[in-house]
């Protein structure tokens, strides 16, 4: 029983058969088909059950509006949940498997909630699981959750691989059906560079599924010949399988091109590529989408749009029954009955809502006009239907037509509202479309074939003339004018029968008209209330037949009731294709230091600090704990000497003659008299008062400094400077630039820090104590003459250097520095034994320099000058940032010294309890001093400055710590910083 | 959004930061004054929200690292207007 709904004929390779499998059954479709042709070619009706009742439903429709065939495709990491069967291509392998049922998909336990519906209306949630109050975390909740939901994820990482691609064009078509491609041939004529977008796999639009004669040929021929001809043009990109998805600022569009056939190859290929195209102009021919009639059981597997109906009779060669019916409201529907009859089907019936003559003879068919259908019977797939003259026909297809909605919605992503026209029973763009945007065709309401394609054909020429274009005359294709009428169905009464509105999140018309009863009026309240139109496929089947209900059941017009809003993106785009190529290690760039093979080779921790990896910690064999290896790299380096790379710091050269007074403006401390050859600390403070970054600035001749920032911090600093030059003293003669990849630089510390550097320094360059002391700068050579700059400044409180070499120098130097310092056992150490060594000091740095603190908070009042201006003065001197009892830096010591503390622990009186009220501040920076033997932090507390001696608790309740502390000064190690000097 | 760079041309956003009004440009000068903390305040916190064309600051970080004034419509995000914003806070009277 293979394909008994296959018939001749179509717009695929009826040579290439496919194997695919549905729920585990081995079907076979053809080359050209999509998921859901296959199906209905082999007879598979039922596809799914739907959301919220578990109803048996069917497919629909033909395109990306498709509600009820979504499907999960594929297995283990790969499967894909609420794939549309109407937009997959169907390929050799293909896994497909139904969505929302437990146990088979002919027999749903589920169901049961099909026959409690009475007691699940619009805001049943809402209503029923408000008591008792302490139910919803514990049982309604986790139920809820549990049905909830429309499919199910892998859970595993995404295998496959997306990327993003960029395009420019003079103008982008979207929608490559009739009136796209007849635009598309005169603009393209011009010379504009243009690009032509339809989401389907196949250009042509309707053309490919109705029976439609264009110049003489039939429209799928002509569509064809055009596709061809415009792919020959080197101004042309096409790019079919490529949905547009939002319309963004300045002519920008968003665009997802599907790729899975070339991705099932080879899974290095993107599976997906989004797109974004920058446009001067761009003409939206995206058509229109059929929607249907709120009519009793309308949701039965077997009743379909009438559009869809032809497009699987003329494309898929696929007759989707053997007694099909039509119910419409317009001219169109009639098509239907037509091409069935030309194919050689009997059509059961040809119900019309409207009280006209009947549109077209059709043979053996019963007519009835000024008829409704009102109910249907079959569950798992249609048997019959009920019209509203008592009559039942036997039927297995219903063809649907309400009439079309223009797909509009780009005109509205920059919040245009559409308006109502009576004509064509719908909704049109208005006359404010995104800058750039024109529409043409059914998009815009023209909904007779002869009238789109000479307004794709004028659109396409006006708009490459309005860019400066050349363009001739031309004729548009011809096609004989059927015209369309409609009026008006948005549903029928019912009775106790639910009419579907929104299949896919389950609404119905009686839903709606609950919501305006209680009181909803606004379409947006409407929405959020019922769920209308929020699942994955926004309602483009059920918003407009919606707004027509609601303004049946209040009263009043189209236009008052308004559509929603419209927002991109117009289909599901997978959150990977935003992602692109930018997941794991490449979701930001990595940025290693000069030196970071030496470290390799060294056996290096490393760690992240923003996008550096820095050498955390060097493990020697032997080592089998990280605190082993830093007390041992804190002891060698304050006993003797150490090297730390410390490359990452942003470091910023700034020349020009007023450089010293605009360091004076950005610094709280004074900068004015800082001598040549001078290093001096500094803090800058933001305009707010509270401190935002330090670091060092030395004074390397008359006009020039060179600045260091933290490590953090060196981007927004620089920023920070350079508004601070360009916006508010823009005639200082000051010129920066960040040089933090242009320099290596390396910490030498420790008492035999000067014995190491002078061996490799050259020995024209004096770096006595005498000649070179605390704080000097200047420019040297080390090695024979190589470029250095030289800075006695000091993190660790040791006597100590920072020695800048060029970039690519630095692994030399750091090789040259650790032979030299052999003979006094020179170690690398790492950014823990560089914390380890700051905290002992008492040196501020990330978990202090908050975006909370002022100057005064850190013990830093005194450094602030205040005899100029500068960045964070005014603001800084409020009361309220200079308060005694502010959170203020202090350190803390365990009274019994063999206590572990925690940064993170919240100080508390010694005898209140762990409470928020009974809160004193924080440990913010904690470390175990191998110098000291015990443990020490810094920290917040309240009034802190004055309280140095009393005891608190330092409580942390996470990891089940409370042990006593001292408040004392932070500058636990060489606290008059008399190493720093020898 | 596209940015018209006055020296670089057509220029995607990304490839710049924001800051905010160009209110950010009037810093208050007379910071010996009484007034000066009213002044500071707000100069710092006041802003107006403006449904219709604002200044405001925009940085190029990843390209020539100049600052410009930007004017947008908050309504329609339409630019009429880049320049830099040096140029610009010369006009408005600053200098050293």
């Amino acid at each position: 029983m293979s394909q008994i709904n296959r018939i001749d004929g179509g717009l695929i390779d009826q040579e290439k058969v496919l194997n695919f499998t549905f729920n585990g059954q081995i079907l076979k479709g053809y080359e050209g088909d999509t998921l859901a042709s296959a199906l209905l070619a082999n007879n598979k009706h039922l596809i799914g059950r739907s959301f919220k009742y578990h109803r048996p439903r069917g497919i629909v429709t033909a395109g990306s509006e498709e509600p009820n065939a979504i499907m999960e495709i594929g297995n283990g990491a790969y499967k894909e949940p609420n794939t549309r069967a109407t937009v997959t291509q169907l390929y050799n392998g293909l896994e497909a498997n139904s969505q929302n049922h437990k146990g088979p998909l002919s027999f749903d336990f589920m169901a049961i909630t099909d026959f409690l519906s009475p007691l699940l209306g619009a805001g049943f949630y809402y209503k029923t699981f408000m008591w008792p109050k302490g139910f919803w975390e514990k049982f309604y909740e986790p139920a809820i959750r549990k049905s909830a939901g429309l499919g199910t994820l892998s859970t595993e990482a995404d295998p496959d691989t997306y990327d993003k691609g960029f395009r420019h064009c003079d103008i982008l078509i979207i929608g490559a059906g009739a009136t796209g491609l007849s635009a598309a041939l005169t603009a393209a004529n011009s010379g504009a560079k243009i690009i032509l977008a339809d989401e389907d796999f196949l250009m042509g639009g309707r053309l490919n599924s109705e029976t439609n004669e264009i110049d003489g040929m039939a429209g799928s021929e002509w569509a064809k010949k055009t596709v061809a001809k415009l792919g020959a043009m080197e101004n042309v990109t096409l790019m079919s399988d490529t949905t547009v998805f939002g319309a963004y600022d300045h002519g920008i569009y968003g665009a997802i091109e599907n790729r899975a056939s070339e991705a099932r190859e080879d899974n290095d290929k993107p599976r997906q590529v989004n797109w974004r195209i920058y446009t001067k102009r761009a003409i939206l021919c995206a058509g229109a989408t059929e929607r249907l009639i709120a009519f009793g059981n309308n949701d039965r597997p077997g009743i379909m749009f009438a559009s869809a109906v032809r497009t699987y009779l003329n494309r898929f060669a696929v007759a989707t029954g053997q007694r099909i019916s039509v119910y419409t409201n317009n001219d169109d529907g009639w098509k239907t009955a037509k091409d069935l009859n030309a194919k050689g089907f009997r059509v059961a019936a040809v119900i019309d809502s409207r009280s006209i003559s009947p549109v077209m003879r059709v043979p053996g068919a019963e007519i009835y006009m000024a008829t409704d259908v009102v109910d249907t019977k079959g569950r798992r797939a249609l048997k019959s239907i009920q019209l509203s003259n008592g009559k039942s026909i036997d039927t297995d297809t219903l063809a649907v037509s309400g009439g079309w909605n223009p797909n509009l919605h780009f005109t509205c992503h920059h919040r245009g509202v559409p308006k109502w026209n009576e004509e064509i029973a719908s909704f049109v763009p208005d006359s404010s479309p995104p800058v750039g945007m024109s529409v043409a065709g059914r998009a815009k309401g023209t909904m007779v074939l002869a009238d789109a394609i000479i307004e794709g054909h004028n659109q396409g020429s006006c708009v490459a003339a309005d860019l400066g274009y050349k363009t001739s005359e031309s004729k548009p294709a011809s096609t004989p004018v059927v015209s369309y009428n409609i009026s008006a169905n948005w549903g029928v009464p019912s009775g106790k029968n639910r009419a579907w509105v929104d299949f896919q999140n389950d609404v119905t018309a009686k839903d709606i008209k609950l919501a305006n009863q209680e009181g909803f009026k606004s379409v947006e309240h409407v929405k959020r209330y019922t769920t209308l139109g929020m699942a994955t496929d926004q309602g483009k089947t059920a918003n407009v037949l919606a707004i027509g209900i609601m303004a049946e059941n209040m009263g009043q017009t189209m236009e008052d009731t308004g559509t929603t809003i419209f927002r991109p993106p117009y289909v599901p785009v997978a959150i990977g294709a935003f992602a692109g190529r930018r997941r794991g290690m490449e979701f930001y760039p990595t940025r290693y230091t000069p030196s970071h093979n030496w470290s390799t080779e060294q056996n290096a921790i490393f760690v992240e600090v923003g996008m550096w990896y820095r050498s955390q910690w060097f493990p020697l064999p032997g080592e089998t704990h990280w605190r082993q290896t830093v007390d041992r790299e804190v002891r060698q380096t304050r006993s003797s000497v150490g090297i730390c790379d410390v490359t990452t710091l942003g470091k910023i050269d700034i020349k020009g003659e007023d450089v010293s007074e605009f360091l004076n403006k950005v610094y709280a401390n004074a900068f004015a008299k800082v001598p040549v050859g001078k290093t001096r600390y500094g803090l800058m403070l933001r305009e707010d008062g509270i401190a935002m970054d330090d670091g060092t600035a030395a004074r390397m001749s008359e006009n020039h400094f060179v600045m260091t920032t933290t490590t953090a911090n060196a981007v927004s600093v620089y920023r920070h400077l350079q508004f601070c030059h360009q916006c508010l003293w823009p005639d200082l003669d000051v010129h920066m630039i960040s040089v933090t990849e242009q320099y290596a630089q390396y910490a030498v510390a420790g008492p035999n820090s000067r014995k190491l550097l002078e061996k490799i320094v050259d020995p024209e360059c004096d770096i006595s104590n005498e000649a070179f002391p605390y704080m000097a700068a200047g420019e040297i050579t080390v090695c024979g003459g190589t470029a250095a700059r030289l800075f006695r400044i000091s993190f660790s409180g040791e006597l100590a250097y920072e020695i800048a070499v060029p970039t690519r120098y630095g692994d030399s130097l750091m090789r040259v520095l650790m032979e030299a310092g052999e003979e006094f056992n020179v170690i690398p150490y790492g950014t823990e034994a560089l914390g380890v060594m700051r905290i002992e000091k008492g040196h501020a740095a990330g978990p202090e320099l908050n975006g909370q603190t002022s100057a005064y908070d850190l013990g830093m009042g005194g450094m602030i000058s205040g005899k100029k201006d500068f960045i964070g003065y005014t603001l800084g001197l409020r009361e309220e940032l200079q308060r005694d009892d502010r959170m203020q830096m202090v350190g803390f010591k365990p009274v019994n010294t063999s206590d572990l503390l925690l940064a993170g622990s919240h100080l508390l009186g010694l005898r209140d309890k762990a409470t928020t009220e009974n809160d004193q501040g924080w440990i913010s920076s904690c470390i175990y001093s191998p110098i000291l033997g015990h443990y020490l932090g810094i920290g917040f507390i309240k009034g802190g400055h004055n309280r140095k001696g009393e005891n608190v608790r330092a409580v942390d309740l996470v990891r089940g710590n409370d042990v006593e502390v001292e408040i004392c000064s932070p500058h636990f190690v060489d606290p008059e910083g008399e190493r720093l000097r020898v | 959004m596209i940015i018209n760079h006055p020296l670089l041309g057509p220029r995607d956003s990304e490839e710049f930061v924001y800051l905010g009004s160009t209110d950010l440009i009037d810093r208050p000068t007379n910071w010996e004054k009484s007034a000066a903390a009213e002044d500071f305040h707000q100069y710092q916190y006041i802003r107006e929200n403006i449904a219709g064309d604002i200044q405001e600051l925009w940085y190029h970080e990843q390209g020539d690292q100049s600052w410009l004034v930007v004017t947008r419509s908050t309504l329609t995000h339409e630019i009429s207007n880049v320049e830099l914003a040096q140029d610009f806070s010369r006009v408005k009277g600053r200098g050293k």
